[in-house]
Protein backbone atom coordinates (compact mmCIF):
# COMPACT_ATOMS: atom_id res chain seq x y z
CA UNK A 1 0.00 0.00 0.00
CA UNK A 2 2.96 2.41 0.51
CA UNK A 3 3.40 3.47 -3.03
CA UNK A 4 -0.15 4.30 -4.01
CA UNK A 5 -0.81 7.27 -2.06
CA UNK A 6 1.11 9.39 -5.04
CA UNK A 7 -1.96 8.50 -7.98
CA UNK A 8 -4.50 8.23 -5.56
CA UNK A 9 -4.22 11.46 -3.52
CA UNK A 10 -7.01 14.25 -2.89
CA UNK A 11 -4.44 16.96 -2.68
CA UNK A 12 -3.01 16.09 -6.14
CA UNK A 13 -6.29 15.54 -7.35
CA UNK A 14 -7.30 19.02 -6.31
CA UNK A 15 -4.04 20.74 -7.86
CA UNK A 16 -4.56 18.89 -11.23
CA UNK A 17 -8.32 20.02 -11.32
CA UNK A 18 -7.24 23.61 -10.39
CA UNK A 19 -4.69 22.98 -13.55
CA UNK A 20 -7.82 22.34 -15.53
CA UNK A 21 -9.79 25.63 -14.26
CA UNK A 22 -6.80 28.13 -14.51
CA UNK A 23 -5.80 27.42 -18.54
CA UNK A 24 -10.09 26.39 -19.46
CA UNK A 25 -11.56 29.09 -21.58
CA UNK A 26 -14.36 26.65 -23.12
CA UNK A 27 -16.44 23.69 -22.76
CA UNK A 28 -14.42 20.83 -24.24
CA UNK A 29 -15.32 16.51 -25.48
CA UNK A 30 -12.37 14.19 -24.58
CA UNK A 31 -13.08 11.10 -25.17
CA UNK A 32 -11.14 7.54 -23.25
CA UNK A 33 -10.54 5.12 -25.61
CA UNK A 34 -9.66 2.30 -23.07
CA UNK A 35 -12.58 0.12 -21.65
CA UNK A 36 -10.48 0.38 -17.87
CA UNK A 37 -10.31 3.77 -18.01
CA UNK A 38 -14.21 3.97 -18.97
CA UNK A 39 -14.49 1.52 -15.20
CA UNK A 40 -11.66 3.83 -13.22
CA UNK A 41 -13.78 7.27 -14.44
CA UNK A 42 -17.25 6.05 -13.14
CA UNK A 43 -15.81 4.05 -10.13
CA UNK A 44 -14.10 6.84 -8.93
CA UNK A 45 -16.21 9.49 -10.41
CA UNK A 46 -13.75 11.04 -12.00
CA UNK A 47 -15.73 12.55 -15.12
CA UNK A 48 -18.03 14.54 -11.64
CA UNK A 49 -14.45 16.15 -10.46
CA UNK A 50 -13.83 17.97 -13.81
CA UNK A 51 -14.46 21.64 -14.31
CA UNK A 52 -17.75 22.49 -15.74
CA UNK A 53 -17.70 22.44 -19.12
CA UNK A 54 -15.34 19.74 -19.57
CA UNK A 55 -17.06 16.29 -20.33
CA UNK A 56 -15.60 12.57 -20.53
CA UNK A 57 -17.50 10.43 -23.22
CA UNK A 58 -16.57 7.05 -23.23
CA UNK A 59 -15.01 5.38 -26.36
CA UNK A 60 -15.40 1.75 -27.82
CA UNK A 61 -12.35 -0.13 -25.78
CA UNK A 62 -13.56 -2.30 -24.29
CA UNK A 63 -13.19 -6.25 -26.53
CA UNK A 64 -15.97 -8.06 -25.42
CA UNK A 65 -18.13 -5.38 -25.49
CA UNK A 66 -17.61 -4.86 -29.63
CA UNK A 67 -17.21 -8.23 -30.52
CA UNK A 68 -20.06 -8.26 -33.11
CA UNK A 69 -23.02 -10.25 -32.48
CA UNK A 70 -22.78 -12.75 -35.73
CA UNK A 71 -19.41 -13.61 -34.45
CA UNK A 72 -20.57 -14.81 -30.79
CA UNK A 73 -23.34 -16.73 -32.84
CA UNK A 74 -20.53 -18.49 -35.12
CA UNK A 75 -18.86 -19.31 -31.83
CA UNK A 76 -21.80 -20.82 -30.37
CA UNK A 77 -22.53 -22.86 -33.22
CA UNK A 78 -19.20 -24.23 -32.73
CA UNK A 79 -19.22 -24.89 -29.44
CA UNK A 80 -22.47 -26.81 -29.56
CA UNK A 81 -20.70 -29.46 -31.70
CA UNK A 82 -20.01 -33.16 -30.30
CA UNK A 83 -16.22 -32.80 -31.62
CA UNK A 84 -15.17 -29.53 -30.23
CA UNK A 85 -13.31 -28.19 -27.17
CA UNK A 86 -14.38 -24.88 -26.97
CA UNK A 87 -11.59 -22.47 -25.22
CA UNK A 88 -12.39 -19.06 -24.21
CA UNK A 89 -11.02 -16.19 -21.64
CA UNK A 90 -13.37 -16.26 -19.18
CA UNK A 91 -15.35 -12.67 -20.23
CA UNK A 92 -16.85 -14.04 -23.17
CA UNK A 93 -18.89 -16.80 -21.52
CA UNK A 94 -21.96 -14.54 -20.30
CA UNK A 95 -21.80 -12.45 -23.14
CA UNK A 96 -25.53 -13.40 -24.64
CA UNK A 97 -25.70 -14.52 -28.60
CA UNK A 98 -28.84 -14.64 -30.47
CA UNK A 99 -29.82 -17.66 -28.43
CA UNK A 100 -28.28 -18.13 -25.23
CA UNK A 101 -24.60 -17.43 -23.86
CA UNK A 102 -21.50 -19.72 -23.21
CA UNK A 103 -22.18 -21.30 -19.81
CA UNK A 104 -25.64 -22.01 -21.42
CA UNK A 105 -24.40 -23.86 -23.83
CA UNK A 106 -21.62 -25.28 -21.22
CA UNK A 107 -24.31 -26.54 -19.05
CA UNK A 108 -26.57 -28.05 -22.14
CA UNK A 109 -23.53 -30.39 -22.44
CA UNK A 110 -21.18 -28.49 -24.83
CA UNK A 111 -17.26 -28.62 -23.71
CA UNK A 112 -16.60 -24.92 -23.16
CA UNK A 113 -13.71 -23.89 -21.01
CA UNK A 114 -12.25 -20.99 -19.75
CA UNK A 115 -8.07 -20.59 -20.63
CA UNK A 116 -5.80 -17.74 -19.04
CA UNK A 117 -3.32 -18.28 -21.80
CA UNK A 118 -3.97 -18.73 -25.46
CA UNK A 119 -1.02 -21.32 -25.07
CA UNK A 120 -3.15 -23.96 -22.29
CA UNK A 121 -5.28 -24.34 -25.31
CA UNK A 122 -2.37 -26.26 -27.10
CA UNK A 123 -2.09 -28.51 -24.10
CA UNK A 124 -5.94 -29.33 -24.47
CA UNK A 125 -5.21 -30.49 -27.96
CA UNK A 126 -2.10 -32.41 -26.95
CA UNK A 127 -4.44 -34.45 -24.49
CA UNK A 128 -7.44 -34.80 -26.41
CA UNK A 129 -5.97 -36.11 -29.73
CA UNK A 130 -9.79 -37.00 -31.19
CA UNK A 131 -10.96 -33.45 -30.33
CA UNK A 132 -10.84 -30.34 -32.16
CA UNK A 133 -9.64 -27.28 -29.61
CA UNK A 134 -11.07 -23.92 -30.54
CA UNK A 135 -9.88 -20.87 -29.26
CA UNK A 136 -11.88 -17.69 -29.49
CA UNK A 137 -9.18 -14.57 -30.07
CA UNK A 138 -10.79 -11.81 -29.53
CA UNK A 139 -9.52 -8.72 -27.95
CA UNK A 140 -7.54 -5.64 -29.00
CA UNK A 141 -3.68 -5.28 -29.53
CA UNK A 142 -2.89 -5.69 -25.94
CA UNK A 143 -4.21 -9.39 -26.53
CA UNK A 144 -3.13 -9.98 -29.76
CA UNK A 145 0.50 -11.00 -29.16
CA UNK A 146 -0.80 -13.78 -26.75
CA UNK A 147 -3.15 -14.74 -29.48
CA UNK A 148 -0.51 -14.90 -32.46
CA UNK A 149 1.80 -16.74 -30.44
CA UNK A 150 -1.04 -19.76 -30.26
CA UNK A 151 -1.08 -20.22 -33.74
CA UNK A 152 2.80 -19.81 -34.32
CA UNK A 153 3.39 -22.31 -31.66
CA UNK A 154 0.33 -24.77 -32.81
CA UNK A 155 2.21 -24.45 -36.59
CA UNK A 156 5.78 -24.94 -34.82
CA UNK A 157 4.83 -27.92 -32.39
CA UNK A 158 2.28 -29.22 -35.33
CA UNK A 159 -0.44 -29.40 -33.27
CA UNK A 160 -3.52 -29.90 -35.96
CA UNK A 161 -6.11 -30.01 -34.45
CA UNK A 162 -6.15 -26.57 -32.60
CA UNK A 163 -7.81 -23.82 -34.49
CA UNK A 164 -8.54 -19.45 -33.83
CA UNK A 165 -11.99 -18.21 -34.16
CA UNK A 166 -10.38 -14.73 -35.03
CA UNK A 167 -12.23 -11.53 -33.95
CA UNK A 168 -9.73 -9.30 -33.09
CA UNK A 169 -10.14 -5.39 -33.34
CA UNK A 170 -7.37 -2.58 -33.62
CA UNK A 171 -7.87 1.03 -32.14
CA UNK A 172 -6.57 3.81 -34.49
CA UNK A 173 -8.97 3.13 -37.19
CA UNK A 174 -11.81 2.94 -34.75
CA UNK A 175 -10.84 6.71 -33.88
CA UNK A 176 -10.95 7.68 -37.42
CA UNK A 177 -14.58 5.95 -37.24
CA UNK A 178 -15.15 8.36 -34.61
CA UNK A 179 -13.98 11.31 -36.37
CA UNK A 180 -15.25 11.01 -39.41
CA UNK A 181 -18.81 10.72 -37.86
CA UNK A 182 -20.86 13.61 -39.06
CA UNK A 183 -21.82 14.00 -35.48
CA UNK A 184 -18.70 13.33 -33.65
CA UNK A 185 -18.47 15.46 -30.67
CA UNK A 186 -14.86 14.31 -29.74
CA UNK A 187 -12.13 17.01 -29.69
CA UNK A 188 -9.09 15.00 -27.48
CA UNK A 189 -8.93 11.93 -26.64
CA UNK A 190 -6.97 9.86 -23.75
CA UNK A 191 -5.18 7.06 -25.59
CA UNK A 192 -5.22 3.82 -24.31
CA UNK A 193 -2.12 2.92 -21.86
CA UNK A 194 -1.96 -0.82 -22.30
CA UNK A 195 -2.55 -1.08 -25.56
CA UNK A 196 0.45 1.35 -26.57
CA UNK A 197 2.23 -0.50 -24.28
CA UNK A 198 2.39 -3.22 -27.22
CA UNK A 199 1.85 -1.34 -30.27
CA UNK A 200 3.81 2.06 -29.08
CA UNK A 201 2.19 5.22 -30.65
CA UNK A 202 3.83 6.57 -33.40
CA UNK A 203 0.45 5.21 -35.26
CA UNK A 204 -1.46 7.59 -33.63
CA UNK A 205 0.54 10.37 -34.93
CA UNK A 206 -1.26 10.50 -38.48
CA UNK A 207 -4.69 10.46 -36.95
CA UNK A 208 -3.60 13.92 -34.79
CA UNK A 209 -2.41 15.53 -37.44
CA UNK A 210 -4.71 14.62 -40.02
CA UNK A 211 -7.84 15.60 -37.69
CA UNK A 212 -6.35 18.16 -35.61
CA UNK A 213 -6.85 16.28 -32.39
CA UNK A 214 -4.48 15.90 -30.02
CA UNK A 215 -4.00 12.10 -28.46
CA UNK A 216 -2.36 11.79 -25.35
CA UNK A 217 -1.75 8.26 -24.39
CA UNK A 218 -2.89 7.79 -20.55
CA UNK A 219 -2.57 5.40 -17.48
CA UNK A 220 -6.29 4.09 -16.00
CA UNK A 221 -5.66 5.25 -12.66
CA UNK A 222 -7.33 8.48 -11.50
CA UNK A 223 -4.33 10.73 -11.17
CA UNK A 224 -2.89 9.49 -14.96
CA UNK A 225 -7.03 10.57 -16.17
CA UNK A 226 -7.02 13.38 -14.82
CA UNK A 227 -3.28 14.02 -15.53
CA UNK A 228 -4.52 12.87 -19.29
CA UNK A 229 -7.54 15.49 -19.01
CA UNK A 230 -4.94 18.53 -18.13
CA UNK A 231 -2.14 17.54 -20.73
CA UNK A 232 -5.14 17.05 -23.81
CA UNK A 233 -6.85 20.32 -22.08
CA UNK A 234 -3.55 22.51 -22.65
CA UNK A 235 -3.24 20.79 -25.93
CA UNK A 236 -6.61 22.11 -27.23
CA UNK A 237 -6.23 25.71 -25.38
CA UNK A 238 -2.88 26.31 -27.20
CA UNK A 239 -4.17 25.29 -30.27
CA UNK A 240 -1.84 22.26 -30.42
CA UNK A 241 -2.69 18.33 -31.82
CA UNK A 242 0.01 15.97 -31.41
CA UNK A 243 0.83 12.78 -29.46
CA UNK A 244 1.65 12.81 -26.25
CA UNK A 245 2.42 10.29 -23.43
CA UNK A 246 1.05 10.97 -20.03
CA UNK A 247 2.06 6.78 -19.28
CA UNK A 248 5.61 7.24 -20.24
CA UNK A 249 6.57 4.94 -16.69
CA UNK A 250 4.94 1.78 -18.85
CA UNK A 251 5.57 2.58 -22.10
CA UNK A 252 7.74 4.61 -24.68
CA UNK A 253 6.88 5.43 -28.30
CA UNK A 254 7.94 2.23 -29.79
CA UNK A 255 6.25 -0.35 -28.11
CA UNK A 256 7.17 -3.62 -27.34
CA UNK A 257 9.17 -4.99 -30.87
CA UNK A 258 8.93 -8.77 -30.39
CA UNK A 259 5.43 -8.65 -30.08
CA UNK A 260 4.83 -6.50 -32.48
CA UNK A 261 7.11 -8.66 -35.02
CA UNK A 262 4.93 -11.98 -34.35
CA UNK A 263 1.49 -10.24 -34.84
CA UNK A 264 2.85 -9.26 -38.23
CA UNK A 265 4.36 -13.16 -38.83
CA UNK A 266 0.43 -14.06 -37.66
CA UNK A 267 -2.04 -11.61 -38.68
CA UNK A 268 -3.17 -9.62 -41.15
CA UNK A 269 -4.79 -6.37 -41.07
CA UNK A 270 -8.77 -6.69 -42.68
CA UNK A 271 -12.61 -5.32 -42.53
CA UNK A 272 -14.05 -5.83 -39.20
CA UNK A 273 -17.55 -5.34 -38.06
CA UNK A 274 -17.73 -3.88 -34.36
CA UNK A 275 -20.62 -4.67 -32.26
CA UNK A 276 -22.99 -1.61 -31.84
CA UNK A 277 -20.75 0.49 -34.70
CA UNK A 278 -20.82 -1.30 -37.90
CA UNK A 279 -18.07 -2.60 -40.27
CA UNK A 280 -15.07 -0.05 -40.03
CA UNK A 281 -12.15 -0.57 -42.80
CA UNK A 282 -8.91 -2.53 -41.88
CA UNK A 283 -9.83 -1.95 -38.28
CA UNK A 284 -9.24 -6.20 -37.05
CA UNK A 285 -6.45 -8.85 -37.37
CA UNK A 286 -7.47 -11.95 -39.38
CA UNK A 287 -4.46 -15.17 -39.67
CA UNK A 288 -2.37 -14.77 -42.88
CA UNK A 289 -2.99 -17.44 -45.39
CA UNK A 290 0.07 -19.60 -44.34
CA UNK A 291 -2.09 -20.02 -41.04
CA UNK A 292 -5.40 -21.07 -42.88
CA UNK A 293 -5.24 -24.89 -41.33
CA UNK A 294 -5.59 -23.17 -37.80
CA UNK A 295 -8.35 -20.54 -38.87
CA UNK A 296 -11.72 -22.08 -37.33
CA UNK A 297 -14.16 -20.29 -40.08
CA UNK A 298 -12.18 -22.40 -42.91
CA UNK A 299 -12.99 -25.71 -40.67
CA UNK A 300 -16.22 -25.26 -39.67
CA UNK A 301 -19.04 -24.49 -42.11
CA UNK A 302 -20.71 -21.70 -40.33
CA UNK A 303 -22.28 -19.68 -42.74
CA UNK A 304 -23.02 -16.20 -42.45
CA UNK A 305 -25.52 -15.57 -39.47
CA UNK A 306 -28.39 -12.89 -39.81
CA UNK A 307 -28.40 -11.11 -36.47
CA UNK A 308 -30.96 -8.39 -34.79
CA UNK A 309 -30.33 -6.39 -32.31
CA UNK A 310 -33.01 -4.62 -29.86
CA UNK A 311 -34.25 -1.39 -31.85
CA UNK A 312 -34.40 0.33 -28.92
CA UNK A 313 -30.10 0.02 -27.62
CA UNK A 314 -28.32 2.91 -28.38
CA UNK A 315 -24.38 1.55 -27.52
CA UNK A 316 -23.72 2.48 -30.96
CA UNK A 317 -23.71 5.82 -30.62
CA UNK A 318 -22.28 5.49 -26.93
CA UNK A 319 -19.47 4.05 -27.94
CA UNK A 320 -18.83 6.31 -30.41
CA UNK A 321 -19.35 9.19 -27.72
CA UNK A 322 -22.51 10.90 -29.03
CA UNK A 323 -24.62 10.09 -26.26
CA UNK A 324 -24.54 8.43 -22.73
CA UNK A 325 -26.10 5.91 -20.98
CA UNK A 326 -29.04 7.85 -19.23
CA UNK A 327 -29.86 8.66 -22.60
CA UNK A 328 -31.07 5.24 -23.45
CA UNK A 329 -34.83 4.45 -21.79
CA UNK A 330 -34.29 1.00 -21.33
CA UNK A 331 -30.75 1.54 -19.39
CA UNK A 332 -31.25 0.48 -16.04
CA UNK A 333 -34.87 -1.34 -16.46
CA UNK A 334 -34.76 -3.32 -19.51
CA UNK A 335 -31.69 -3.87 -19.68
CA UNK A 336 -29.10 -4.54 -16.83
CA UNK A 337 -25.91 -6.74 -16.62
CA UNK A 338 -27.88 -9.72 -16.20
CA UNK A 339 -29.97 -8.74 -19.14
CA UNK A 340 -27.78 -7.06 -21.78
CA UNK A 341 -29.39 -5.90 -24.62
CA UNK A 342 -26.34 -4.05 -26.62
CA UNK A 343 -22.73 -4.14 -26.34
CA UNK A 344 -21.50 -1.52 -23.96
CA UNK A 345 -23.74 -3.71 -21.16
CA UNK A 346 -22.11 -6.84 -21.45
CA UNK A 347 -19.17 -6.23 -19.98
CA UNK A 348 -17.84 -4.88 -16.53
CA UNK A 349 -15.85 -2.47 -18.99
CA UNK A 350 -18.79 -1.40 -21.44
CA UNK A 351 -20.35 2.20 -20.50
CA UNK A 352 -23.53 1.34 -19.44
CA UNK A 353 -22.34 -1.98 -17.30
CA UNK A 354 -19.89 0.55 -15.59
CA UNK A 355 -22.58 3.36 -14.96
CA UNK A 356 -24.84 0.15 -13.77
CA UNK A 357 -22.25 -1.21 -11.34
CA UNK A 358 -21.84 1.82 -9.78
CA UNK A 359 -25.19 3.21 -9.07
CA UNK A 360 -26.20 5.84 -11.77
CA UNK A 361 -29.19 4.00 -13.00
CA UNK A 362 -30.62 5.10 -9.38
CA UNK A 363 -29.07 8.36 -9.82
CA UNK A 364 -27.18 10.54 -12.22
CA UNK A 365 -24.34 11.16 -9.76
CA UNK A 366 -24.42 7.52 -8.95
CA UNK A 367 -22.99 6.10 -5.61
CA UNK A 368 -19.31 8.16 -5.84
CA UNK A 369 -16.09 6.46 -4.79
CA UNK A 370 -14.33 9.96 -4.27
CA UNK A 371 -13.84 9.63 -1.12
CA UNK A 372 -11.62 6.24 -1.73
CA UNK A 373 -9.30 8.63 -3.49
CA UNK A 374 -9.75 11.81 -1.21
CA UNK A 375 -10.31 12.24 2.00
CA UNK A 376 -13.25 14.21 2.97
CA UNK A 377 -11.76 16.89 3.49
CA UNK A 378 -10.34 18.05 0.77
CA UNK A 379 -12.37 16.02 -1.99
CA UNK A 380 -15.75 18.14 -0.75
CA UNK A 381 -14.04 21.56 -1.33
CA UNK A 382 -12.68 20.20 -5.09
CA UNK A 383 -16.56 18.55 -5.43
CA UNK A 384 -18.36 21.88 -4.38
CA UNK A 385 -15.70 24.14 -6.58
CA UNK A 386 -16.64 21.82 -9.94
CA UNK A 387 -20.09 22.34 -10.06
CA UNK B 1 -9.64 -7.54 -19.99
CA UNK B 2 -7.69 -5.09 -21.53
CA UNK B 3 -5.57 -4.07 -19.02
CA UNK B 4 -2.45 -5.98 -18.09
CA UNK B 5 -1.44 -7.18 -14.31
CA UNK B 6 2.20 -6.76 -13.00
CA UNK B 7 3.54 -9.72 -11.11
CA UNK B 8 7.26 -10.55 -9.63
CA UNK B 9 9.36 -13.01 -11.83
CA UNK B 10 9.90 -16.16 -9.33
CA UNK B 11 11.35 -18.08 -11.72
CA UNK B 12 12.64 -18.43 -15.13
CA UNK B 13 13.10 -21.80 -17.50
CA UNK B 14 12.40 -22.85 -20.47
CA UNK B 15 9.67 -25.25 -21.96
CA UNK B 16 9.18 -26.72 -25.98
CA UNK B 17 12.14 -23.89 -26.44
CA UNK B 18 10.17 -21.06 -25.01
CA UNK B 19 11.08 -18.81 -22.38
CA UNK B 20 8.64 -19.12 -19.84
CA UNK B 21 8.64 -17.93 -15.90
CA UNK B 22 6.68 -18.50 -12.84
CA UNK B 23 5.03 -15.19 -11.66
CA UNK B 24 3.36 -14.00 -8.02
CA UNK B 25 0.22 -12.07 -8.43
CA UNK B 26 -0.35 -11.58 -4.62
CA UNK B 27 -0.98 -15.18 -3.49
CA UNK B 28 -1.85 -16.49 -6.75
CA UNK B 29 1.41 -18.14 -8.89
CA UNK B 30 0.74 -18.21 -12.52
CA UNK B 31 2.73 -19.74 -15.92
CA UNK B 32 3.86 -16.49 -17.89
CA UNK B 33 5.44 -16.70 -21.34
CA UNK B 34 8.67 -14.58 -21.47
CA UNK B 35 9.08 -14.76 -25.49
CA UNK B 36 8.41 -10.97 -25.45
CA UNK B 37 10.53 -9.36 -23.33
CA UNK B 38 13.12 -11.60 -23.53
CA UNK B 39 15.94 -9.67 -20.91
CA UNK B 40 13.64 -10.45 -18.13
CA UNK B 41 15.43 -12.51 -15.35
CA UNK B 42 14.16 -13.26 -11.80
CA UNK B 43 13.10 -11.18 -9.29
CA UNK B 44 12.29 -8.67 -12.51
CA UNK B 45 8.27 -7.40 -12.43
CA UNK B 46 6.31 -7.54 -15.60
CA UNK B 47 2.98 -6.84 -16.68
CA UNK B 48 1.11 -9.73 -17.87
CA UNK B 49 -1.61 -9.88 -19.67
CA UNK B 50 -3.38 -13.25 -20.80
CA UNK B 51 -0.65 -15.27 -19.91
CA UNK B 52 2.11 -13.44 -21.94
CA UNK B 53 4.55 -10.40 -20.44
CA UNK B 54 4.50 -7.61 -22.37
CA UNK B 55 6.54 -5.11 -20.83
CA UNK B 56 8.96 -4.84 -17.34
CA UNK B 57 8.26 -2.34 -14.69
CA UNK B 58 9.97 -1.38 -11.54
CA UNK B 59 8.60 -2.11 -8.14
CA UNK B 60 6.93 0.48 -6.90
CA UNK B 61 4.64 0.63 -10.36
CA UNK B 62 4.12 -2.85 -10.04
CA UNK B 63 2.47 -2.52 -6.37
CA UNK B 64 0.79 0.37 -7.33
CA UNK B 65 -0.72 -1.10 -10.34
CA UNK B 66 -1.65 -4.19 -8.97
CA UNK B 67 -3.81 -2.37 -5.69
CA UNK B 68 -5.47 -0.51 -8.59
CA UNK B 69 -6.18 -3.11 -10.17
CA UNK B 70 -7.96 -5.21 -7.11
CA UNK B 71 -9.87 -2.19 -6.72
CA UNK B 72 -11.22 -2.50 -9.90
CA UNK B 73 -11.76 -5.96 -9.36
CA UNK B 74 -9.89 -6.62 -12.72
CA UNK B 75 -7.58 -9.50 -11.41
CA UNK B 76 -10.33 -12.08 -12.23
CA UNK B 77 -8.11 -13.36 -15.00
CA UNK B 78 -5.97 -14.65 -12.38
CA UNK B 79 -8.37 -17.40 -11.50
CA UNK B 80 -8.74 -18.66 -14.52
CA UNK B 81 -8.31 -22.65 -14.60
CA UNK B 82 -4.92 -23.97 -14.29
CA UNK B 83 -4.26 -26.31 -17.36
CA UNK B 84 -1.79 -28.73 -16.70
CA UNK B 85 0.23 -30.97 -19.41
CA UNK B 86 -1.11 -34.28 -19.39
CA UNK B 87 -1.45 -37.00 -21.57
CA UNK B 88 -4.27 -37.91 -24.30
CA UNK B 89 -7.31 -38.46 -22.50
CA UNK B 90 -5.82 -37.48 -19.11
CA UNK B 91 -7.33 -33.59 -18.75
CA UNK B 92 -11.58 -33.56 -18.79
Amino acid sequence: MKYLDEYRDGDVAARIVAGMRRIQTRPWVLMEVCGGQTHSIVKNGIDHLLPQGVELVHGPGCPVCVTPLEMIDKAHAIARRQDVIFCSFGDMLRVPGSDGDLFTIKSQGGDVRIVYSPLDCLKIARANPDKQVVFFAIGFETTAPANAMLAWRAREEQVNNVSLLVSHVLVPPALVAILQSPDNRVQGFLGPGHVCAVMGYSEYDPISARFHVPIVVTGFEPIDILHGVLMTLQQLEDGRATVENQYSRILDRAGNLPAQKLIGKVFEVTDRKWRGIGSIPQSGYRLRAEFARYDAENIFDVAEIATLEPEICISGEILRGIKKPHDCPAFGTQCSPQHPMGATMVSAEGACAAYYAYGRHLSPQGIDMLHRIAPASSAAPVHVESR
Amino acid sequence: MCLAIPGKVVETFEKSGMQMARVQFGGITREVCLEYVPETETGDYVLVHVGFAISRVDEAEAERTYQALRDLDQLTELESPVVDELEPGGYR
